[in-house]
């Protein structure tokens, strides 16, 4: 959660750096509320793309969400009246968190994962405000602080690798997208990684069971 | 881009992202059971898609000259390196970060 402060604080950053103030990060991280997209929007913004080249690239950057929300939906069943907050709010982190940890025990499930999904948004929105706010009064240059994104990523994928002893899906992932990003250059290489990426779970998944 | 056009390029990718995150509660809906193969792929796909995600952060970096891809390996292998030591997210975010950042701005 504390890594979604200091992503926020990056996306203020960049964005009042190009000129969109504080109302701006708080209106985007609170609608939006999508890390890596966020960041794109603001080039986006910047490059002053259409909405046609928006909707496009927010359905291949996000398209993971739709795997987020297959597997949460599980998870989710009977939420009630806080679901439709709890759908908006699956963001990476968000799912990273209420997959891969148990509810404390004692405590509810359904409000576990809605406090996780609430507290992870008021994180963002918080950092996002509160980086706008410092990019405009930081007595140094704050060229490089997108590398938060990826730091967040490469953080994420080493925590998954510590803590599984399977690393197949990890080596599919990372080798289809070396692999894709070689064959189809780097502005087009998301949506075959992740087809390539599909069909060899698929067949790993039918194979193990073969062998078993 | 007019303020007008930056309002509605957040709105198209904020009704966009709220579509992707929506369509499948809509589809597996409340009653039904998840199918076995779905819970499955939805189980693995992170640890593949968070690979991937790094790789498309890194996607730009060109291998043409040191500068170019120096700063982004060499602070990659500190987050690597930081969240084995101290398993701890924050401070692999922020050393690898100001890390980068010390790198493209004061030696490269």
């Amino acid at each position: 959660m504390a890594g979604y402060l200091v992503l926020g604080m990056g996306f203020g950053i960049i964005l009042e750096s190009k000129g969109y103030g504080v109302l701006w990060a708080f209106a985007m991280s609170l609608l939006i509320y999508a890390g890596s997209m966020q960041y794109l929007a603001v080039d986006l913004m910047t490059a002053g793309a259409s909405l046609i080249t928006t909707a496009l690239t927010t359905l291949m950057v996000n398209a993971r969400h739709l795997f987020y929300g297959i597997s949460a939906a599980e998870k989710y069943r009977g939420a009630g009246k806080r679901k439709p907050y709890m759908i908006f709010a699956l963001t990476d982190e968000t799912y990273s968190l209420v997959c891969g940890g148990k509810s404390p025990s004692g405590v509810n499930e359904t409000s576990y994962y809605f406090y996780i999904s609430l507290f992870d948004h008021i994180y963002w929105v918080a950092g996002s405000v509160a980086g706008s706010v410092l990019g405009k009064v930081l007595p140094f240059s704050t060229e490089g602080v997108d590398f938060t994104l990826t730091a967040l990523f490469v953080t994420i994928f080493t925590e998954q690798w510590m803590s599984t002893h399977d690393h197949t899906a990890a080596v599919i992932g990372v080798g289809s997208s070396v692999s894709c990003l070689i064959i189809f250059g780097a502005d087009s290489f998301l949506i075959p990684s992740m087809i390539v990426i599909s069909l060899l779970l698929t067949a790993v998944r039918f194979w193990k069971r073969r062998a078993s | 881009m007019t303020d007008s056009q930056a309002v509605l390029t957040i709105a198209v990718t904020a009704a966009v992202t709220l579509l992707l995150r929506m369509l499948p509660f809509i589809i597996l809906g409340e009653a039904k059971k998840t199918p076995p193969f779905i819970m499955w792929l939805g189980n693995v796909l992170p640890y593949a898609i968070m690979g991937m995600l790094s790789v498309y952060c890194l996607r730009g970096v060109s291998f043409a000259s040191a500068v170019e891809y120096v700063p982004p390996s060499v602070s990659v292998l500190v987050v690597v390196l930081l969240h084995i030591w101290r398993r701890n997210t924050l401070i692999s975010i922020l050393g690898g970060t100001v890390c980068y950042m010390i790198l493209v701005q004061a030696v490269f």
